[in-house]
């Protein structure tokens, strides 16, 4: 089961970065992807079955937008921070806390928070997050929790819990 | 498409010679290291732009190993930051 | 040939978030506002520009999405660890700043076995 799962995963990879649908790059993708996945089962993570439900998709395809939208925002509030000649920041760094608890939910996360409007994350503790806000509106854990990290778990916990 | 590149090889150019200023000026390691991580990725944004130049889907591949490898040395550069290994 | 024109338009967009992150570079007080205005504003501007080439080339669509997912990935995580080493490295905030709730933690002991967990 998970080398299967990891053996498709690693196929998908191959097919997308060699872009050739010729017989004989897909039947040594086959190979390469199921000689990796018998050595190391793991690259699936750690509980595979989770690949094969369609919902996570359907999920990760909406969030994709939602991201984009929020990342192009936050250039475009960069982009008035770095031109306005009196620079107007009020930066400090905040903590916040997160109910995802998978790795892969944290990183998505971190990253998430790192590409939109204002916020950098620092460094990951167990639950909370440290997070450098280029404009502080609340210094307290569940105002900053509230307006940081909810848009974006509401859709993570779907991916990957 | 050629006064374009013309125009866009000036921005990407001086946003360059920006993040060498920081390099070279400092104050302190980090900025060294931040300008070094921005010069990078515009570094990998212009390869792509040298493809569009020659029509040549090689320099794809140039650009998707450069940015590997360019994530790697910021990693280790800010292990060593740090004081680790 | 719209998506001629389209990639075109993305290539010009990119290059000037590009140019904008130049300028905060030079511009912001500390490390970190630096940190906040050259990882956001290039990569928006490098995915811009990379997918301006693949929409205006339809053949090499494929790579370029895989370069831009790329760096999508992996420059979040490079800044990330730029930043948790100088803090940790005790570089000040600028002068601004409000507050700095992880140097307060610091102080009490962050409990390190979390960090696994």
């Amino acid at each position: 089961m998970k080398v299967l799962v990891s053996t498709a995963v690693l196929f998908v990879l191959w097919v997308a970065m060699t872009g050739s649908f010729d017989p004989q790059e897909l039947s040594v993708g086959l190979i390469v992807a199921a000689v990796i996945s018998m050595i190391a089962p793991g690259v699936a993570g750690p509980e595979p079955k989770k690949w094969l439900q369609p919902k996570r998709y359907l999920y990760a395809f909406i969030y994709l937008f939602y991201f984009l939208y929020a990342m192009v925002k936050a250039n475009l509030d960069v982009a008035r921070r770095v031109i306005s000649p009196r620079l107007p920041i009020n930066p400090g760094i905040v903590k916040v806390k997160t109910r995802l608890k998978t790795h892969a939910g944290k990183l998505a996360l971190a990253n998430s928070i790192t590409l939109t409007p204002g916020t950098l994350s620092v460094d990951v503790v167990g639950q909370y997050l440290y997070i450098h806000w280029i404009d502080v509106k609340s210094p307290e854990v569940e105002a900053a929790t509230q307006e940081i990290v909810k848009g974006f778990e509401r859709f993570l916990e779907v991916i990957f819990e | 498409m050629s006064s374009l590149l013309v125009i866009v090889f000036a921005l990407v150019s001086l946003s360059t010679l920006m993040a060498v200023y920081r390099i070279l000026r400092g104050p302190t390691i980090s900025d060294r290291a931040v300008g070094l991580d921005t010069a990078t990725t515009i570094t990998t944004a212009m390869i792509v732009l040298f493809s569009q130049i020659f029509h040549r889907a090689i320099f794809l591949d140039v650009a998707l190993v450069y940015a590997v490898l360019a994530f790697l040395g910021v990693i280790a550069l800010a292990r060593y930051l740090e004081g680790g290994v | 040939m719209i998506y001629r024109a389209l990639g075109e338009f993305l290539i010009l967009v990119g290059s000037l978030f590009l140019f904008l992150a130049g300028l905060g570079l030079l511009r912001m007080p500390d490390v970190y506002n630096r940190m906040q205005t050259g990882t956001k504003a290039t990569t928006l501007g490098a995915l811009s520009v990379i997918m301006g080439v693949g929409i205006y080339h339809p053949q090499w669509f494929f790579k370029t999405a895989i370069i831009s997912l790329f760096i999508l990935l992996t420059n979040p995580v490079s800044s990330h660890a730029l930043a948790r080493a100088s803090h940790n490295k005790g570089i000040p905030l600028a002068k601004v700043s409000v507050l700095d709730r992880y140097a307060e933690d610091k102080e009490k002991g962050l409990k390190e076995g979390e960090n696994d967990s």
